[in-house]
C-alpha cells in the first residue's frame, strides 16, 4: 500500500510546517548540555535528565542549562504532538471513522453484553428470518434460527483479536529488522533486501493459505502468527528507508561525534522522527490483517468453527444465499466493509498528522 | 520614456492562494509598466511574489490553490486577465515567452530537445511541415550557441548540461520572436561560470528579437549588468521602482537602501556585512501597515508605519516611485555604491 | 537492450532456484505430506510406504529436493501424492482458463484506471474526484469473495425474476452453447467485473498521484507556457511521463491479481489456478501445491522482467549498459 519513499528529506517538510522554530528549540537547546557534558558516560546528554541522575558536582549553570534543554524538549514534544493532533482533528472523516470504530470494537469486546443470543444458539421457531426487530434478530437468522446479529457481534471480537495480534507483532518485527538494517546497513541490509524481494515473488495471499492450511488448525492465535510472519516486511522497508536517510542528518552526527551510543543514538533521535510512519503502518495493517484474515476464514482455512469469524459466517451463508437467504452474505459483509472503510479513513487522517512526507499512493 | 506607449501594464494586480493556514495574499495591488526593448529587472527576496506576478498574468499559476483577485494587465492594450483561454495560449509563447528558472527540470525528460523546440514553433504555425520545423529548430540550437546542433537536435534532455538545458530553454522561448521575454532566475539554478554565458546568450537572444525583457531576480550584480529600470518587492508590494542608476545610488525606500548596503563590494575591503534585520515576514501574517516596518531602521518606533500602508508615490514628479512613508527622509542619503562612484569620479 | 535482456535472464536462474529451495522447504516444514492421507481409513499401509518410496520420503529434506527438481524439469512436476497422473497438464489446463479472466480483467482496469486517475488529477477536488477517491476507498476496503458473492445475488436474482440469462454465475462454460465465445464471455463476465472493481480502485488511485506529480511539474508548465492547448498538455506531456511508473505498477501487479483469482474462482466455481490451489489444499496435497507456487513465482518473475523492459522503453534516462 505504502512504498517507504527515502529520498524524502524529512527535515525540509517538517520546516514548512507551521510551527518550526518550537520544533527546532529543542535541538539548539541541547547544543550547550552537550557541549557541558563530563566526556567520560557522556551519553546523558542524548536522553532527558528524568532518565539519568545529573552528573555528581555539577555546577549551578549546568542545571540552569538542564532545565532550559527540558523546557526545550518539552516545548518540541507537546508542540508536535498537539500539532499532529490539530491536523487529525481537522480531518472530519477520519475522526468519524474513529467513533464509528471505537463503537464496533467496543461491541466486539462486550459482546455478551451486547448481543441477544449466544454465538451457536439455535431456536428452530425463529430460522429462516429476514433482517427484522422481531425479537432482535436485526440481521436476520438462518436455517437453524441462530441469529445473525449476535454472531457477527462475536465475530468482531474474533477479527479485531487476530488484526491486532498481528498488527503488534508485525511492527515489532519490522521496526527491529528494519531499524536494525537501516542503522547498520552492511550485509543485515542486503540480506533484509533479498528476503523482503523474494517475498514479493508470491501472491502473498496464496503463502498465507498454504501457511495457515498446513499450519493453522483453525486456531486464531496460530493464524495471526502465521500472518504476522509475512507482515512486517513492509514495515521494515519503510523503517530502514527512514533510517537510511536519517542517518546522514547533521544532529545525529552530532550525537555521534559526542560519543552516544549506537542503542541511544537509535532510541532517542531516529526512532522518534520514524514513530509517525510506523503508527500509520500499523493502522493500514490491521485493515489489510482483517481483509486477509477473513479471506482465509472464507475459504476454509483460517479461523474455524467453533471459534466465530466474520469470514467463516459468510461461508455458511453462502449456502443459504441462494435459497434467498441473502442477509447471511450481506451483514457479516458490510461489517467487513465498515471495519476496514473506516481504519483505512482513520489511517489516511493519521497520515496527514503525523506523516506528511508519506503520500498515499494507493 | 513616458511619451511611449508601454508594451505591459500592470496596474493593481492581486493574487491570492489558499492554503491549510489561510489565505496568502502573494501579491498585493502589483502595478508597473514595461517599455518595447527595455529590460526591466524586477528584485526581491523569495517569496515576495515576484514570480508569481508575471506567472498570473499569463495563466500559470495553478488555480485553485491560487486566484486573481483583481487588477489589470494590459498587453498592448488588451487585458490578459479577461481574454478567453484560447487567446491567451496563442499569446503564450507568440508574443510573450518565458524562461524558467532550474533547466533541469523545465525540460521535458521523455522528448527530445528539438521536438520541443519544434514543438513550441508548429502550436503556433500548424503550416509549418517536419523539414521545416527540423531546419529552424536547429538553427537556434545554433543560435544560442549550442554545438553540434544537428547531433543535439535528436538529444533527450538528460544528455544536456544544465547550461545547454537552459541555452535550449532560451531556444524554445524565443522560438516565435516574442515581444516580451520574461526570465524567470534564469541563472539562479547555474554554476558560477555558467551563468555568465547564459547572461550572453540572453543578451543575443534580446539583440535577435528586439523583445521587452522583464528580468526576475534576487541577483542585484545581474541587474546592475543588464537592466534598464528596476522593481523593487517586498512581501508582495512593489515598494520601489526607478532607473538602475538611481536605484542603485539613491534608493528612497529603506529596504532598498538596505538591500544595497548589505552586498559586498569587491573593491572595499570590507570587514563586516550589514544585514537586514530581522526576516522576511510570513505571507500568512503580512505585518498591517507598511509590511517592512518590524525590520525598518527609519520607523523609529512611529505608529503611522503600523497603522497606514503607505503609497507608491512618485518622488520629486519623476519616473522613480517609492513606497514609504518618510522616504524624504533619505533625501540626500545614497547606498555605499554611490560613495564608489565618487571614488572613481 | 538485447544483452540487458539476456543478463536479467541470466540472473533469473538463481532466482528461481533459491525461490524453488524455499518453496519447498517452505512446504515440508510445514508438516507431514502423509497426515492427511493416513486418516483415511480405507487407504491402507502398504499404500502409503509405496508413496513413501515413490516419493522418498524417507531420505533427508535436501535429496527430497533433488528428487523434486528432477521431477518437475524432466517429469511434468511429478504426480500427486494419491494419483498417478502427472501434474503439469492440469496446471496447464488452469493457467490457461486463468489467463483468459486475467488478462481481460487487467486491460479493462488499466483503461478505466487510466481515465479515472486522469479526470482526477485534473480536476482535483472536484466532485468527480472526491467521487472516485471515496469509491476507491469503498473498493480496497471491500474483501474480494464478498463482493464476488454480492454480484452472484444480484445476478441470480436478475435471472429468478425476469427469466433472462445476462451473465452466469458460476463454470466456465455452457454444455452446448450457441456461440462459444459469447457463451465465454458471459461465463467470464462476473469475475471480471469482481477483479476489475478491486484493480480500478487500487490503479485508478494511482494514475491520480503519479498525474498529481507530473501536472504542477515545471516541464509541464514550460509546456502550457508554449501555448500548448491544455488537453495536449496533459495528454502528450504529462500523461507520457505518469504511464512510466504506472505501466511498471500493472506489470508488477500481476503476481497480486493471481492472488486476487483464488476467491473469485472459488465463489464463481470457475476451473483455474485459484479453484485448483483451494482444491489441493483441500486434499493437503504437498506436490500440486508446490508446483503451483513454482510455476506462480516463474510468472511473476517473468513480469518483473517485463516491467523492467517497459520501463527503459518508456523512458529515455534509463541506460541498460
Amino acid at each position: 500500500m505504502t512504498e517507504p519513499e527515502a529520498g524524502r528529506d524529512r527535515t525540509r517538510d517538517a520546516a514548512n510546517q507551521p510551527l518550526p522554530r518550537d520544533a527546532e528549540l529543542g535541538s539548539e537547546t541541547s547544543a550547550p548540555v552537550e557541549a557541558t557534558a563530563p566526556p567520560v558516560g557522556a551519553p546523558s546528554s542524548a536522553i532527558p535528565p528524568s532518565e539519568e541522575p545529573a552528573p555528581s558536582g555539577s555546577t549551578a549553570q549546568d542545571a540552569e542549562l538542564e532545565s532550559l534543554y527540558e523546557q526545550g524538549l518539552d516545548i518540541k514534544a507537546r508542540s508536535q504532538w498537539a500539532l499532529a493532533r490539530r491536523r487529525f482533528l481537522r480531518h472530519k472523516l477520519a475522526v468519524g471513522s474513529l467513533i464509528v470504530l471505537i463503537l464496533i470494537f467496543g461491541a466486539g469486546i462486550f459482546a455478551e453484553q451486547i448481543a441477544p443470543y449466544s454465538f451457536s444458539e439455535q431456536n428452530f421457531e425463529d430460522g429462516n428470518l429476514g433482517p427484522t426487530f422481531h425479537n432482535q434478530h436485526y440481521f436476520g437468522t438462518d436455517v437453524l434460527g441462530r441469529d445473525y446479529f449476535s454472531r457477527v457481534v462475536f465475530g468482531i471480537r474474533t477479527s479485531v483479536r487476530v488484526a491486532l495480534l498481528v498488527a503488534f507483532l508485525s511492527t515489532i518485527i519490522g521496526v527491529l529488522i528494519g531499524a536494525i538494517a537501516g542503522y547498520f546497513g552492511g550485509w543485515i541490509d542486503n540480506l533484509l533486501m533479498r528476503f523482503t524481494d523474494l517475498m514479493l515473488t508470491l501472491p502473498i495471499l496464496a503463502v498465507l493459505l498454504v501457511a495457515s492450511a498446513l499450519l493453522g488448525e483453525g486456531s486464531p492465535y496460530r493464524v495471526a502468527i502465521i500472518l504476522a510472519f509475512f507482515f512486517w516486511t513492509t514495515l521494515a522497508r519503510i523503517v530502514r528507508g527512514s533510517f537510511l536517510s536519517l542517518r546522514e542528518k547533521e544532529y545525529v552526527e552530532a550525537a555521534k561525534a559526542i560519543g552516544a551510543n549506537d542503542r541511544r543514538i537509535i532510541l532517542r533521535h531516529m526512532l522518534p522522527n520514524t514513530l509517525g510512519a510506523i503508527i500509520v503502518n500499523l493502522t493500514l495493517t490491521v485493515a489489510t490483517a482483517i481483509l486477509i484474515e477473513a479471506t482465509l476464514s472464507f475459504l476454509g482455512f483460517g479461523v474455524r468453527p467453533p471459534t466465530p469469524a466474520l469470514g467463516k459466517l459468510i461461508e455458511e451463508g453462502q449456502g443459504e444465499m441462494l435459497i434467498g437467504h441473502w442477509w447471511l452474505v450481506v451483514f457479516p459483509g458490510l461489517m467487513i466493509v465498515a471495519i476496514v472503510l473506516c481504519i483505512n479513513f482513520v489511517g489516511d487522517g493519521l497520515r496527514d498528522a503525523l506523516d506528511p512526507t508519506q503520500r498515499r499512493t494507493t | 520614456m513616458g511619451a511611449r506607449e508601454p508594451i505591459l501594464s500592470l496596474r493593481d494586480l492581486q493574487v491570492e492562494f489558499n492554503t491549510d493556514d489561510g489565505v496568502v495574499r502573494a501579491v498585493d495591488r502589483v502595478s508597473y509598466d514595461i517599455y518595447p526593448g527595455e529590460t526591466l529587472g524586477v528584485v526581491g527576496e523569495s517569496g515576495s511574489g515576484k514570480s508569481v506576478t508575471v506567472m498570473s498574468i499569463l495563466g500559470l499559476i495553478p488555480q485553485p490553490p491560487g486566484r486573481i483577485v483583481g487588477g489589470e494587465a494590459l498587453f498592448r492594450g488588451v487585458d490578459l486577465l479577461k481574454v478567453s483561454k484560447p487567446e491567451l495560449r496563442r499569446i503564450r509563447g507568440k508574443d510573450v515567452a518565458m524562461i524558467f528558472q532550474d533547466p533541469m527540470t523545465s525540460l521535458n525528460p521523455v522528448f527530445r530537445v528539438g521536438e520541443q523546440i519544434g514543438e513550441a514553433l508548429r502550436v503556433h504555425d500548424p503550416e509549418l511541415d517536419d523539414d521545416g520545423t527540423r531546419t529552424k529548430s536547429i538553427d537556434l540550437l545554433k543560435l544560442v550557441g549550442v554545438p553540434n546542433a544537428e547531433a543535439r537536435h535528436d538529444s533527450y534532455p538528460h544528455e544536456y548540461s544544465g547550461g545547454m538545458r537552459q541555452r535550449a530553454m532560451i531556444a524554445m522561448a524565443i522560438a516565435n520572436q516574442p515581444s516580451l521575454l520574461i526570465a524567470d532566475e534564469p541563472t539562479t539554478a547555474l554554476d558560477v561560470t555558467v551563468q555568465a554565458q547564459i547572461l550572453e546568450v540572453l543578451k543575443t537572444a534580446q539583440k535577435e528579437t528586439h523583445a521587452a525583457t522583464i528580468l526576475i531576480t534576487h541577483d542585484l550584480g545581474l541587474i546592475a549588468e543588464i537592466a534598464d529600470r528596476v522593481v523593487v518587492m517586498y512581501a508582495g508590494h512593489v515598494v520601489e521602482t526607478g532607473d538602475v542608476e538611481t536605484i542603485f545610488h539613491t534608493p528612497r525606500h529603506p529596504y532598498t537602501l538596505g538591500l544595497m548596503n548589505s552586498l559586498p563590494r569587491v573593491e572595499a575591503d570590507e570587514r563586516w556585512l550589514k544585514p537586514i534585520p530581522g526576516q522576511p515576514p510570513s505571507m500568512i501574517n503580512v505585518p498591517p501597515g507598511c509590511p517592512f516596518h518590524p525590520r525598518c531602521e527609519l520607523r523609529q518606533g512611529r505608529d503611522i508605519c503600523r497603522q497606514e500602508t503607505p503609497l507608491l508615490e512618485s518622488i520629486e514628479s519623476s519616473d522613480h516611485l517609492a513606497r514609504c512613508h518618510f522616504k524624504d527622509e533619505l533625501r540626500g542619503t545614497a547606498s555605499k555604491f554611490a560613495e564608489d562612484q565618487e571614488v572613481a569620479s | 537492450m538485447f544483452t540487458y535482456i539476456v543478463r536479467r535472464l541470466l540472473y533469473s536462474i538463481p532466482v528461481l532456484i533459491i525461490t524453488s529451495f524455499l518453496i519447498f522447504m517452505f512446504v515440508s516444514a510445514s508438516g507431514d505430506p502423509l497426515n492427511q492421507v493416513r486418516q483415511i481409513p480405507r487407504v491402507s499401509q502398504k499404500t502409503i510406504d509405496n508413496i513413501i518410496e515413490r516419493k522418498h520420503l524417507e531420505e533427508p529434506l535436501i535429496v527430497q529436493y533433488g528428487y523434486w527438481v528432477k521431477d518437475a524439469v524432466t517429469n511434468q512436476f511429478g504426480t500427486s501424492l494419491l494419483s498417478d497422473e502427472p501434474i503439469l497438464p492440469d496446471i496447464r489446463r488452469v493457467l490457461g482458463n486463468t489467463m483468459q479472466l486475467v488478462i481481460m480483467a487487467e486491460i479493462i482496469s488499466a483503461i478505466l484506471a487510466l481515465l479515472i486517475g486522469v479526470v482526477s488529477a485534473v480536476r482535483q477536488y472536484s466532485v468527480f474526484d472526491y467521487a472516485a477517491t471515496s469509491l476507491s476507498f469503498l473498493g480496497f476496503s471491500t474483501p474480494v469473495f464478498w463482493l464476488a458473492l454480492l454480484l452472484q445475488i444480484l445476478f441470480v436474482t436478475i435471472y429468478l425474476k425476469t427469466g433472462t440469462r445476462v451473465f452466469f454465475t458460476g463454470g466456465l462454460s455452457s454444455p452446448n452453447p450457441s456461440n462459444f465465445w459469447i457463451d465465454r464471455l458471459q461465463h467470464l463476465a462476473l469475475p471480471t467485473i469482481t477483479l476489475v472493481i478491486l484493480s480500478v480502485a487500487q490503479y485508478s488511485r494511482y494514475v491520480r498521484a503519479s498525474m498529481l506529480e507530473v501536472v504542477n511539474s515545471d516541464y509541464v508548465r514550460t509546456a502550457r507556457a508554449k501555448g500548448v492547448r491544455e488537453s495536449r498538455v496533459v495528454m502528450k506531456h504529462a500523461l507520457r511521463n505518469a504511464m512510466i511508473p504506472f505501466v511498471t505498477v500493472l506489470a508488477l501487479d500481476f503476481g497480486g491479481l493471481l492472488g486476487g483469482v483464488i476467491a473469485t474462482e472459488t465463489v464463481f466455481s470457475l476451473d483455474g489456478m485459484g479453484r485448483y490451489l483451494i482444491a489441493n489444499l483441500s486434499e493437503r496435497d504437498v506436490y500440486p501445491l508446490m508446483a503451483w507456487l513454482m510455476v506462480t513465482a516463474v510468472i511473476v518473475i517473468a513480469f518483473n522482467l517485463l516491467a523492467d523492459i517497459l520501463y527503459g522503453i518508456l523512458d529515455p534516462r534509463i541506460r541498460y549498459d
